[in-house]
């Protein structure tokens, strides 16, 4: 695999012909389905310590999952490239159907409208929405082509596409997702080489947004909701209201903290056993992993997640549609920010927001998210030689 | 057209600024691996004392479940101190030496041992295992005084159910027990309450119909703790909601003495108050002491319970179901007067048989009875009249009928699994006998025999509707609900003429008072205080026409499984009635004979609100009224000494005034 930045001469662009299915299993990228599945491993691990050595209630619903989206991905990513950049836009539009399903009768949990409830299925489609988006732009500046992208006109165009969605979810209210879908857009927008000067205006503009917020707390036009001024507070400082809204942070980096180099051992984290951590199994997975693994096991799914990035990215370089490029780029970003997000989180450094632990947190939607997004990350990766030409 | 240069720019681009990408993101990486070796490295010190030390722990207080009381409020369940012994294995210093100075202290069995041993194995060092519930105060104050010099061993007082009734209402109050796994996954709440270690749920009767009301809902203390959970201060904490109060319309002296009185028997007693539909007594014999589930009951004992003939797990009260025999026959009777088939004084001549098509149909007794009026068909309990009254009034008019009385209808009280027998039509001949309805079977459901099956809790609310004339009354078995006094009930109207019910009720007087009736012999020799009833025998096996030709078989040559279920039904006073019973005696033998006395004594006990004049009982009884009353207070002293439980017991009163 060519790890040379520049691509290769103007050879490569021809046609590629049809792949029959062995050789489209031949070209998949098997080191980072290998990757995948490990980090999955871990997962399972802690999710059996969590419930004290149980595989119930979490573990083996999780594999069951896992199991699932392992083959999606796998199926995801041997459908020919082509087609998923034409359904882009559906996959898009029904995202955001949903999206506006949920706002109209979704059901409430936990005092935010996240849920769509379909019979015995629960989807969140917010979830869905930073895949679908990533889908959309990827299409959108393959569609674009190299000379327009940085025109005004088709600056606005996937700004609507991210922010519509964005404004969506954050009135159910759920900021952390849609500060996600922002971001994964800005950098897929970064990627398809929009100009610095505007992500400088963007930045700019954001800080200016940011003092306005802090600023209109208590006033008529108060912009956020009390708690998600409470969590910003309790992150600033967490010593303040130790038996409520900063003891989630507290407790998460004493169990971290506790750990050490060793860890406490497979099964033996007292704070999360003696039901100290909160949501152990889901957004805090990673202080049960740190309390019973210790720094060697905390470093170790960091690099774990590391490595899987690098052999992405990696991987991207030699891609021959734009398309496949950017959904790669869009798909690892999103990869990032979740596990990037949540570790900061769960040691203190940002805020409390709902954001899993990629394949590792319980959490079926999450799960289904990140591996349908490496399927098509995937899928690029296996039709790397098809420029998709336009016409 | 296609623009290479373009195109190669812009892949050219993607890589640049893809790599410059993933050089931030390990940048933002190399951040958290820097906070990650802060926490766990270079201030890992500090977080494990703070994990060790003080720390702040949220748990569950459970609340008092509610009491259960009877009419009167005297205790039917009630909660008592549990002292209990749990271990922490990590703060011990060495198990076998703790062990071995505990139980110089206390008792401790080898099962008991093992057991906890077992539970030891399934958790880790630092969880709280409990060695021993239930101890007796003076091994729990032992324990308690030597404390300090056992590291790791922590004596704690919960609460526990306690029956001070015992046998004699397991079958309405139920009892508690450890939740099982399967209970906790069913629970829609998951209530906090159900995962404590010492955590009990209902398990049947009113403690399982009520369970929600009586467990109250968990309070939350926080408190703070040292390493290995030694309790340092609390900070705060809510007390939760106890569980509500219930008070029965139970009357527990009438319970008791129902109970004593069909002791040795299969039987069931049900007393209920025909204006407002009280349940005062619901007896099941033979029963179980509920006690001994709270701690989980032993291996011999259940499978004593279990294999014994007379079924003591059952309530034959509300599930046990049998054809109700001659007792139905006020039923035909009002059916058959309501639908102008027969005349209260016409008469219809009885054979000792009735030729239905091929088959005969035979009355109990053999040579006859001659001319049958109404009131002298039920008085004497002719069968053959009641054949001809069936077949006169037919069987969808007969269900219907019998259905406004109660019959083949579920009562609402609060006991899970209440049977509502069996009402049979011909739909319900189709579906589950797969053959068609026969004029013999109208025939049998007639004198009350067939597929019709009752429970006495049925029984007596058929006779507490006859004997109220106006109202279908319907049982009722709680009276106040956390200090609240439940509505008067409202009930719907009967819709029979007041008439046609008055002849019905005539005869039942003439069954009782007046010479010749099945159930003279079981009267209550009382100008104000009399009683009117049906007795009823219940036949349980086919009687073939070869039997019938060599003579039938008598009961007391019979097996118990085969002979005639006893069925008596009555209701007292007669002229402003009151009380409604109903009893059912398994393999009993006669109505007349097995029956009617017990419910004739429980009604005087009723009536005379505690012990009656001997006087009022007919000639005979009132010797076996005394060796009762002297039986029991041999069993109150007997008792008195005897409780194995160790609680101090109050005086016992075999009558409450």
């Amino acid at each position: 695999m060519s790890m040379s930045i520049l691509p290769a001469g103007g050879g490569r662009y021809y046609e590629a012909p049809e792949l029959s299915l062995g050789a489209k299993l031949l070209r998949l990228n098997w080191l980072l389905v290998a990757l995948i599945a490990a980090t999955a491993g871990i997962g399972f691990l802690m999710l059996y310590s969590v419930a004290g050595g149980d595989l119930d209630p979490w573990a083996r619903v999780q594999i069951v999952r896992f199991a699932l989206g392992f083959g999606a991905m796998i199926l995801i990513a041997l459908i020919d490239l082509r087609l998923w950049r034409l359904m882009a836009g559906l996959i898009y539009a029904l995202a955001l159907g949903l999206l506006i399903a949920v706002e109209l009768f979704g059901s409430i949990g936990g005092g935010a409208q996240r849920w769509l409830e379909i019979g015995p299925l629960r989807l969140q489609p917010s979830e869905f929405m930073k895949v679908a988006l990533v889908l959309a732009l990827a299409a959108y500046y393959h569609w674009l082509g190299p000379d327009r992208v940085n025109r005004p006109l088709w600056i606005a165009a996937p700004l609507i596409l991210a922010l519509t969605p964005a404004a969506l979810v954050a009135s159910q209210p759920d900021l952390g997702t849609a500060l996600l879908l922002i971001l994964g857009a800005g950098v897929v927008m970064f990627l398809a080489g929009v100009s610095w000067w505007f992500f400088s205006a963007v930045l700019l503009g954001a800080a200016a947004g940011g003092y306005a917020v802090a600023v209109s707390r208590g006033t008529d036009w108060q912009i956020l909701k009390d708690y998600q001024y409470r969590r910003i507070e309790t992150f600033l400082n967490p010593g303040a209201d130790l038996r409520g809204a900063g003891y989630n942070i507290r407790q998460s980096e004493i169990a971290i903290g506790s750990g050490g180099l060793d860890g406490k051992g497979f099964l033996e984290g007292s704070q999360k056993s003696l039901l100290y951590l909160p949501e152990p199994h889901t957004d805090f997975i990673f202080a049960s992993l740190a309390e019973e693994f210790g720094f060697r096991g905390g470093i170790g799914l960091l690099a774990l997640y590391m490595v899987t990035l690098m052999v992405a990215t990696a991987s991207s370089f030699g891609i021959a549609s734009s398309f496949g490029r950017l959904l790669v780029g869009g798909v690892l970003a999103t990869f990032f920010f979740f596990f990037a997000i949540n570790m900061a989180m769960v040691m203190g450094l940002a805020p409390v927001v709902g954001v899993p632990l990629p394949l590792v947190s319980f959490g079926g939607t999450s799960m289904m998210v990140i591996l349908f997004g490496f399927g098509l990350a995937l899928c690029a990766m296996v039709h790397r030689d098809d420029p998709m030409r336009r016409r | 057209m296609f623009d290479d240069r373009g195109e190669i720019d812009q892949h050219a681009r993607f890589n640049r600024r893809a790599l410059l990408l993933f050089a931030a993101q390990f940048g933002v990486a190399s951040v958290l691996a820097g906070r990650l070796y802060q926490l766990q490295l270079v201030e890992s010190a500090e977080y494990a004392t703070l994990a060790e030390e003080n720390r702040i722990k949220p748990e569950p207080v459970a609340p008092e479940r509610g009491a259960i009381l009877d009419r009167s409020g005297l205790p039917l369940a009630v909660n008592r101190p549990n002292y209990r012994i749990d271990i922490i294995r990590e703060q011990t210093n060495s198990m076998e030496e703790t062990i071995a100075r505990l139980r110089r202290l206390m008792d401790l069995s080898d099962w008991e041992l093992g057991r906890f041993e077992q539970k030891l194995r399934r958790k880790r060092a630092f969880e709280t295992v409990t060695l021993k519930e239930n101890l007796d105060w003076d091994a729990f104050a032992r324990v308690n005084a030597n404390a300090p010099a056992l590291p790791g061993v922590y004596p704690s007082a919960g609460w526990v159910r306690d029956y001070p009734e015992r046998d004699a209402l397991a079958h309405v109050i139920g009892y508690v027990a450890a939740v099982t796994q399967r209970e906790i996954d069913a629970d829609p709440t998951s209530d906090p309450l159900l995962r404590l270690p010492d955590a009990r749920i209902g398990k049947n009767g009113v403690e399982r119909a009520v369970e929600d009301a009586l467990r109250g809902s968990a309070g939350e203390r926080r408190v703070e703790i040292t390493a290995g959970g030694r309790e340092i201060r609390e900070l705060s904490r809510d007390p939760g909601r106890p569980g509500e109060e219930l008070e029965l319309t139970i009357d527990r002296g009438l319970q008791r003495y129902a109970m004593e009185r069909v002791k040795g028997e299969s039987a069931a007693v049900v007393l209920m108050d025909i204006q407002n539909g009280d349940l005062l007594a619901i007896a099941s014999a033979p029963a179980f002491d509920p006690n001994k589930f709270v701690f989980g009951i032993s291996h011999d004992d259940w499978n004593a319970l279990r294999d014994d003939e007379y079924d003591p797990l059952r309530s034959k009260a509300v599930a046990g179901a049998y054809p109700p025999g001659s007792t139905f026959k006020m039923i035909t009777a009002i059916a058959a007067l309501h639908e102008g088939a027969i005349t209260p004084n016409e008469t219809i001549y009885c054979s000792g048989r009735m030729r239905l098509g091929d088959r005969f149909f035979h009355c109990w007794k053999r040579q006859g009875h001659g001319p049958m009026r109404l009131k002298t068909a039920i008085q004497k309990s002719c069968d053959v009249y009641f054949y001809e009254a069936a077949k006169r009034v037919g069987v969808r008019k007969l269900a219907e009928m019998a259905a406004a009385f109660g019959v083949g209808e579920r009562p609402e009280i609060e006991i899970p699994n209440v049977k509502r027998g069996n009402l049979p039509t011909p739909e319900w001949m189709r579906a589950e006998r797969g053959r068609g309805w026969s004029g013999g079977d109208t025939l049998n459901i007639g004198i009350g025999q067939g597929a019709l099956l009752m429970t006495p809790l049925q029984m007596a609310v058929m006779t507490a509707r006859l004997a109220n004339r106006q109202w279908k009354v319907t049982p009722r078995l709680i009276r106040r609900r956390a200090g609240v006094l439940a509505d008067e009930p409202r009930f719907e109207p009967l819709g029979v003429d007041t008439a046609h019910i008055d002849l019905t009720l005539d005869a039942m007087n003439a069954v009782s008072n007046e010479q010749g009736g099945t159930a003279f012999r079981s009267r209550i020799d009382d100008p104000v205080n009399q009683l009117a009833g049906k007795t009823g025998t219940a036949q349980v096996r086919r009687i073939t026409e070869a039997e019938r030709a060599t003579g039938v078989r008598k009961n007391e040559d019979l097996p118990w499984r085969l002979r005639d279920h006893a069925l008596f039904v009555a209701y007292a006073p007669l002229d402003k009635p009151r009380y409604a019973i109903a009893v059912v005696v398994e393999h009993g033998g006669s109505g007349s004979k097995a029956a009617a006395p017990v419910a004739r004594d429980v009604l005087m006990r009723a009536l005379w609100n505690g012990e009656p004049p001997l006087d009022a009982y007919p000639p005979g009884a009132p010797r076996r009224e005394e060796e009762a009353r002297r039986a029991e207070r041999q069993a109150a002293q007997a008792l008195w000494g005897a409780d194995d439980l160790g609680r101090p017991l109050g005086a016992f009163e075999p009558t409450d005034g």
